[in-house]
């Protein structure tokens, strides 16, 4: 191992492509290599469960990065390679080609996978997941013959599925465990409004259920579900969309300390103190001052994984600044744009911007006066100028918010 | 094939060759023109893709949704009667080769 040897970047994916070529733009002079499991050239994954699966656009369309852009950048892809082990002691990532990657300094940006549903007939055809391009294929074929879609899970996988599958004329149902629609990552009056608008649209939503099992066809595939209420539904296709694992399991070979994520500081380093990590497999410190928030958080985010290959970078270059910033994520469903800033976790108030029956409002969440996030329906200037007044450590008066006759950008208190 | 030509707020000029069907910010991200980020990529979503366009060819650009109006309010750098989001702008041979200039900021 040398520091000549560069660094390798482990996931070719939003947070890996972006970690590599931040060092690039921060002046790391040494070799770059990313390797990545997938066949397909790095690209972003957000419109998989949306307009790729309308026909809009395909996986081909989504590359993050022109292939003379790496070139150009002296930023090596190694593309169709699985790693499977990391030896430390000799600087070395072997991939189960039995390819080996010499490395001076590590990068994990190795994800997540679709958490399983471990119920008696998951393993049907039929039953689908949905995290990577090849996923997005096979769910858009599916969908072709499909008649009755269920979607176990009413997060935004689950939700832009039952839209996306709605949009093409299919029956649709989601069912979930919890007690409400997207309650990871809103409140609950936004939430309310998704149920509504989904129902409104011809979607079925049961909560508060989990499928028991899955019931096929002699010729093993998905013919319906039983769910714990009791209740059976048919089924030619079933979307599971129950959340992400990290994968840790290079973390845990190198000894690194995970907990629901590889652990790393406010600067993306791991317990090792000179591997660094970010995206969805990387549990961190909040990136915002609020009270009441766990010591570590682990986003699902395009913005968090940017931002935190960002923050990564930056270690190695040697330029170190910490991850500091308002995570925001948005979610297309339908003719609804969903944008939220911010963490509305440890509020202890909201007002009510506009009309969710006009499907166009906000909800900004307080900590006493303190602006802290918000949820926006239909109102991207909205959204906008909240994400910006929260980045500015500024807020807006509560009672003023609700005159929707004024811009919020002009309520702005500085 | 259409070129994009990307000004910077500092003057700097960058010549790119467009593929058909891409937009103006795609081009730009893929080729690692600085001054767009894109970060949403491309859905109307984070307005960090805000450009001037050379204002002789304004008329020939696809009109503007109510979306990327409303976003076109809460932008870092202000809106001006040239403003788009580039996101929006879908390089065709139709539409020809684009001038645009960035704003000193996008987010």
């Amino acid at each position: 191992m040398s520091d000549t040897d560069g660094v390798l970047v482990i996931g070719a994916c939003q947070a890996g492509i972006q970690l590599a070529c931040s060092l690039r733009e921060y002046g790391y002079p040494d070799p770059i290599t990313v390797v990545g499991a997938e066949r397909h050239a790095p690209y972003q994954r957000p419109p998989l469960s949306k307009a790729v699966l309308h026909g809009e656009t395909t996986p081909g369309a989504l590359a993050l990065r022109s292939e003379a852009f790496y070139a150009d950048h002296g930023i090596a892809l190694a593309l169709g390679e699985r790693i499977t082990r990391v030896d430390r002691s000799t600087g070395v990532a072997h991939a189960l080609s039995g390819r080996a990657f010499a490395f001076g300094r590590l990068a994990l940006a190795v994800g997540a996978r679709p958490r399983r549903l471990p119920v008696p007939g998951a393993d049907l055809g039929g039953v689908l997941y949905l995290r990577d391009a090849d996923d997005a294929l096979a769910l858009k074929h599916a969908l072709a013959n499909a008649g009755h879609v269920v979607v176990i899970g009413g997060g935004f996988i689950g939700l832009e599925v039952a839209a996306s599958a709605r949009r093409l004329g299919h029956r649709v149902t989601v069912a979930l465990l919890e007690d409400r629609l997207l309650g990871r990552a809103v409140g609950e009056a936004t939430s309310a409004f998704f149920h509504g608008a989904h129902t409104r649209r011809g979607v079925q939503v049961h909560l508060g259920v989990q499928p028991v099992q899955f019931y096929g066809d002699d010729r093993g595939n998905v013919r319906g579900v039983e769910l714990s209420d009791g209740r059976h539904i048919t089924a030619d296709l079933v979307v599971v969309g129950i959340g992400a694992v990290p994968r840790t399991e290079l973390a845990e070979q190198l000894g690194l300390d995970i907990s629901n994520g590889i652990v790393v500081d406010a600067h993306g380093v791991t317990s090792d103190g000179t591997t660094v990590a970010a995206g969805d497999c990387v549990a961190c410190p909040p990136p915002v001052d609020l009270p009441d928030l766990p010591a570590r958080i682990r986003f699902e985010s395009v913005n968090t994984a940017i931002e935190q290959a960002k923050v990564a970078a930056a270690t190695i270059a040697g330029r170190p600044v910490p991850y500091r910033v308002v995570p925001w994520f948005w979610s297309d469903q339908f003719n609804l744009k969903l944008q939220v800033a911010g963490l509305s976790s440890g509020h202890d108030r909201y007002v009510l911007r506009g009309d969710p029956e006009m499907e166009k409002f906000a909800v900004l969440y307080y900590a006493g006066e303190r602006l802290i996030a918000g949820d926006f329906v239909n109102r991207p200037a909205d959204f906008l100028a909240v994400k910006a007044a929260l980045a500015g450590g500024r807020t807006i008066s509560p009672a003023a918010a609700t005159d929707v006759a004024v811009p919020l950008k002009k309520l702005v208190l500085t | 094939m259409p070129k994009v030509t990307y000004v910077s707020d500092e003057g700097e000029v960058r010549v790119v060759d467009s593929a058909v069907g891409d937009s103006v910010m795609q081009t730009a991200v893929r080729n690692g023109v600085p001054g767009i980020v894109g970060e949403c990529g491309g859905v109307l979503s984070c307005a960090t893709c805000h450009v001037f366009v050379d204002e002789a060819l304004l008329d020939r650009l696809p009109p503007m949704t109510d979306l990327e109006d409303e976003m076109l309010d809460g932008t870092v750098v202000d809106r001006c009667p040239n403003s788009r989001l580039s996101c929006q702008l879908k390089m065709s041979d139709e539409l020809g080769d684009l001038r645009v200039t960035t704003p000193e900021a996008q987010e």
